[in-house]
């Protein structure tokens, strides 16, 4: 059974005046099974953490360790990472001109999954995930996330997500730019994603709205580049009463509108 | 997406950060005379960026010819090829020469080739022209006129190819109605050095598609003039060209726009690898006063792959009437982008081949307007041998 462990993870960003950091200590542990919300105000650090454990070039691990099944991921390139089975589903999905996304889509999976995927039953598959995410056909062809609305992005993230079936799936912002019935079908993805209680999610949003579809086993409240309170589903109930005063100083609602 | 680097021609721009050259593109003088040009020195605007020291001698007469390029032409059956002198009257329709080199191939070439499309009539199947270099060390001039009588629906392949110094006129002539599609490959040996001008006449309604590629070749500057006999003649010209170490690869086009209701798209994309890899491309458009209702658009990209390259991009828009459609450009030269990259390992594809799929990627756009599917497997098989060859 799959198990992301974060231990003390410090994680420094490069400035133009010098690293700063943005992690100053995050101990998390998600097992198969579990989904654990990480909720925080805006620029607490929640995408940081998902990139760091992505392993994007731009965020530097000063200390701690980041283990998936007792491997370090920290060592590893960001293809080995994701062939080891961590997914991010990024808040800014990036457009590749060119690239179709039928062809990027089989790369994936030829490199996730260690082989090609037999043609016909990989068109079946594909079809039957997008039918699922309510995806019109014709975007197999176009250019990967090249003039996609915020929405379309999305569901091709969790398009993705069902496809390579990771072990652990961190979902930053998922929610954000999305209407009622993309967060609808989005959320159902992600549900579908979780049923079969092998794989663990990391829910990083700053809303509550989408917590009403996925329903969370745990909640974190991310503050100042750290974990500062942890709880059950009940944790949310409260952010949306009470936003994230308690935490920050200011006021900053947890709730749309 | 690019990565900033210092070199000329970088930032994305639309409209408005031409570079207004001092003189205007329509006073360039043309002649069809060798003698009636300077010789350049090198500081000249139309020759800043060329290596003249490379030319062999073709830009200042030392160059005589030694030899002959083949010109062989495999034509679809209703295609009527001749061999003729210089004398003929079609010769010249196409254009006047522009710089000192195109005059001296006009002056020096011995027999020019006329590959005609007839009128109202589709061929069947692509026609090529295959022009073979005169060999290592040798030097030779050429000559060839493309011809879409009115109506005519042609596809045609200009296949550069071999050793030797070579400097050319390509003339394309698309009477009224005509649709003629035109891609040049300079796919020469390592030696080559070639200096081609291809001087375009469309009639009313005429329709070009012009895809240029250069890939081989030590030395390679081609500029492609697009004129316009009457309205409605709409021109799209494509370029892809990938520089390795010590190759320059030069494309200088100039879309003359004279008349009214005419339009131009202009697309062209370069990679560069290698110390000393060096590619230019001048984009310049002149929307004449007379040219009413232009529409007209420019665009040049150009991938930095490794150190040591160099790409230079100078769009340049001269508009002298308000009354257009249409006018604009952009360019941008830059490395890999590094978020690509990024989206594409973070989904597992190993570094090596990310960057194979960005570049692809990147040609796409151009790739995809070759409709002559023989040529275009050709092409994206070189494409790919050029990208293992740096393991980019």
């Amino acid at each position: 059974m799959a198990t992301l462990e974060i231990k003390d993870l410090h994680v420094s960003v490069v400035t133009d005046d010098g690293p700063k950091e943005i992690l100053k200590g995050v101990d998390l542990t998600i097992k198969a099974g579990e989904t654990h919300a990480i909720m925080g105000p805006n620029g607490s650090g929640k995408s940081t953490l998902s990139y760091a454990i992505a392993g994007h070039p731009k965020y530097q691990v000063t200390s701690g360790e980041v283990l998936l099944d007792g491997e370090n991921v920290l060592e590893m390139a960001v293809d080995e990472r994701a062939r080891a089975g961590i997914f991010l589903a990024m808040q800014y999905p990036v457009e590749v001109p060119g690239v179709s996304m039928s062809n990027f889509l089989r790369t994936a999976a030829t490199a996730v999954r260690g082989e090609a995927p037999q043609v016909r039953h990989w068109v079946k598959e594909v079809k039957g995930a997008m039918t699922e995410l309510e995806i019109d056909p014709a975007f197999a062809e176009r250019s990967v996330n090249e003039g996609f609305s915020g929405g379309e992005k999305k569901r091709h993230e969790i398009l993705q997500l069902a496809l390579l079936n990771p072990k652990i799936a961190i979902l930053d912002e998922t929610d954000s730019g999305l209407d009622v019935d993309a967060l609808r079908v989005v959320s159902e993805g992600v549900n579908r994603f979780r049923a079969n209680g092998e794989s663990g999610v990391m829910l990083i949003t700053h809303y509550t709205r989408i917590l009403k579809h996925i329903t969370p086993d745990f909640v974190h409240v991310f503050a100042g580049g750290r974990i500062v309170e942890s709880g059950g589903p009940e944790l949310a109930a409260h952010l949306e009463d009470e936003g994230y005063v308690k935490y920050t100083g200011k006021q900053e609602a947890a709730q749309v509108g | 997406m690019a990565t900033p680097t210092t070199q000329h021609g970088l930032t994305e721009h639309s409209h408005g950060g031409a570079v207004v050259p001092q003189s205007s593109r329509g006073d360039r003088f043309t002649s069809y005379d060798v003698d009636a040009f300077e010789v350049p020195g090198g500081r000249e605007e139309d020759w800043r960026f060329t290596p003249l020291k490379r030319l062999n001698g073709l830009h200042n007469g030392t160059a005589v010819a030694s030899g002959s390029a083949g010109v062989e032409v495999n034509e679809s059956p209703e295609v009527r090829v001749e061999r003729v002198a210089r004398d003929d009257k079609r010769i010249g329709e196409g254009g006047v020469p522009a710089d000192r080199v195109s005059a001296q191939a006009w002056s020096a070439f011995t027999q020019a080739t006329v590959v005609t499309f007839p009128k109202e009539t589709k061929t069947s199947r692509a026609t090529v022209v295959t022009v073979t270099g005169p060999g290592e060390g040798g030097v030779a001039f050429g000559h060839v006129q493309l011809r879409a009588e009115a109506f005519a629906e042609a596809v045609v392949v200009v296949d550069y190819r071999g050793s030797g110094t070579y400097a050319d006129n390509l003339e394309i002539v698309a009477l009224d109605g005509a649709k003629l599609t035109v891609v040049v490959v300079h796919d020469w040996s390592d030696d080559a050095v070639h200096v081609g001008a291809h001087l375009v006449k469309l009639g009313r309604d005429a329709g070009l598609k012009h895809t240029v590629v250069t890939i081989g070749g030590s030395v390679v500057r081609v500029s492609p003039t697009v004129t316009y006999a009457d309205k409605g003649g709409d021109a799209d010209l494509a370029g892809l060209y990938f520089a390795d170490a010590n190759q320059h690869l030069e494309h200088r086009t100039f879309v003359d726009h004279a008349v009214p209701n005419c339009r131009s798209n202009v697309v062209y994309k370069g990679a560069l690898q290698g110390d000393g890899a060096h590619t230019v491309w001048i984009g310049d458009v002149l929307i004449r006063a007379a040219a009413e209702a232009t529409n007209t658009y420019e665009l040049n990209r150009n991938l930095v792959l490794t150190d040591g390259a160099r790409a230079d991009s100078v769009p340049n828009l001269e508009i002298e009437t308000g009354e257009i459609e249409g006018a604009g450009h952009a360019s941008a030269t830059g490395r890999f982008d590094d978020e690509q990259l990024f989206y594409l390992q973070a989904r597992g594809i190993p570094v090596d081949q990310a960057r194979r799929l960005v570049v692809r990627g990147f040609f796409h756009e151009v790739l995809q307007k070759i409709d002559v599917p023989e040529v275009r497997d050709r092409l994206e098989a070189a494409i790919e041998a050029e990208l293992q060859a740096v393991g980019a």
